[in-house]
């Protein structure tokens, strides 16, 4: 990594654990949206350990989008991004860095919290470690696709809706194949590798075309 | 503090520039060369802003070209500054983060130095050498507009491109970026600057979008369309 990159992901990371920087705000809602769910369902823990891993995956997935609109909003509103252009590193990369950036920060927290919340859920231990690696293998996905939202609603207010109504229904892939890699770790008549391997390809090409689409996004936000 | 720019020349022909369908600048042409500063006159709305923007790279030209020439072949976006009305500043960050973060990304790469100042440096240019470790939040509008303008100093580019930098500065601050202003120019720098307050650029060309020419160039527009 070069150092204009590093010093991006530097200045990314300190933000986000600046006051107001939203870096914990994600693992918390994941925390209450997972604690929220056997209140809403009932003490049955046969039927929470059966529907657990795809509880902590939508909620995963909305903790994710959670503070993703901030993503480009903020440096589009200080004039950041403006010169984010005129630097000789391309936009894809800054768009690649600050996504790894937000990932670490946001998303790996929720991976490191969902065997632990796993427990509240009755999940057996193989279907703990089997959430927990299909998160790790398909948060980078959501954060990702949820780059190209933030990236077309940058220039607007109240962006943050819009961008889940546009970037929600193009995380259903993910959703499917990161809840049967979790369901297939306890047991079924599905490999675990079969839709794991799935979802690690999801991810790899969300990291290969997202940063593209999301920088042309960002040029074409004032024209 | 800067390497010699000699020979630079920046020449616009006919630029023709549209934000939301709508000719803002039409046919606007100039030349500047090395230690040359042009001013941007006009009344507000005339298109002082887009012009300059488009000269960064932020907005797409419809017509016309810009060729800058001299020195090695990066475009005119990477090897020009550009202060705008937002400063480009993080308020959780300290000003010496800030610019030490705008030094290493607008530097040229694979060069330590970059031949610019060292963020403390640039703030003792600005006269701020003692709010350093400040979160750039609590400083006040004019403070925040000498920071921005410390990003000037720490990575070195032949381009200025300024869009009323003078915003909120007290006097002794705008004398002393008139100072620096010259001293950019000496080492044949350029500058583009859009203001309605005078900077201090002396015998400076000037580039007026003025209302008797926008009026003038609505017919055509239309027709254009």
């Amino acid at each position: 990594m070069s150092s204009p990159l590093l010093a991006l992901f530097r200045r990314e990371a300190r933000i986000a654990r600046s006051i107001g920087g939203g870096g914990a705000m994600g693992v918390v809602f994941f925390l209450i949206l997972v604690s929220l769910t056997p209140f809403a369902i009932g003490p049955d823990l046969n039927l929470l350990s059966r529907i657990g891993p795809a509880i902590l995956w939508i909620a995963a997935l909305l903790a994710t989008l959670l503070g993703l609109d901030r993503l480009f909003q903020a440096d589009a509103d200080d004039g950041s991004l403006d010169l984010f252009m005129m630097t000789s590193t391309p936009l894809e990369l800054v768009v690649l860095v600050k996504c790894a950036a937000h990932w670490t920060l946001t998303a790996l927290p929720l991976v490191a919290a969902a065997p632990l919340l796993g427990l509240m859920l009755g999940l057996e231990p193989q279907a703990q470690a089997g959430v927990a690696a299909s998160l790790l293998a398909g948060t980078p996905a959501l954060t990702l696709l949820g780059a190209i939202g933030a990236a077309l609603t940058a220039g607007m207010r109240r962006g943050g809706l819009l961008m889940a109504v546009l970037i929600l229904p193009l995380t259903t892939p993910v959703l499917i194949f990161g809840v049967s890699t979790a369901a297939a770790a306890s047991g079924g008549t599905v490999p675990f590798l079969t839709p794991f391997l799935i979802l690690c390809g999801l991810s790899l090409a969300a990291i290969a075309g997202a940063p593209f689409a999301a920088a042309a996004a960002l040029r074409a936000r004032e024209a | 503090m800067h390497q010699q720019l000699e020979g630079l020349h920046l020449s616009a022909r006919s630029l023709r520039i549209e934000r939301g369908g709508r000719a803002i600048v039409t046919d606007v042409s100039f030349e500047l060369a090395s230690g040359e500063a042009l001013l941007v006159l006009g009344r507000n709305g005339a298109g002082k802003s887009t012009l300059l923007r488009a000269l960064a790279g932020f907005l797409p030209l419809r017509g016309g070209e810009v060729v800058f020439t001299g020195g090695d072949s990066a475009p005119l976006s990477e090897r020009a500054h550009y202060v705008g009305h937002a400063d480009g500043l993080k308020s959780a960050l300290t000003a010496l983060e800030n610019l030490a973060f705008w030094a290493s990304m607008l530097g040229a790469p694979g060069q330590a130095p970059n031949g610019g100042l060292s963020p403390q440096q640039a703030l003792e240019k600005v006269g701020l050498a003692r709010i350093g470790d400040f979160p750039v939040g609590y400083l006040s509008a004019g403070q925040k507009r000498r920071v921005a303008l410390a990003r000037l100093f720490v990575a070195a580019r032949p381009v200025w491109i300024l869009d009323e930098p003078a915003t909120a500065l007290d006097v002794g601050s705008q004398e002393k970026f008139a100072l620096a202003m010259a001293e950019h120019r000496a080492g044949g720098g350029m500058i583009l600057a859009a203001t309605h307050a005078p900077l201090g650029l002396l015998d400076a060309k000037e580039l007026r979008l003025d209302a008797a020419a926008s009026a003038a160039r609505v017919p055509a527009t239309a027709g254009a369309c």
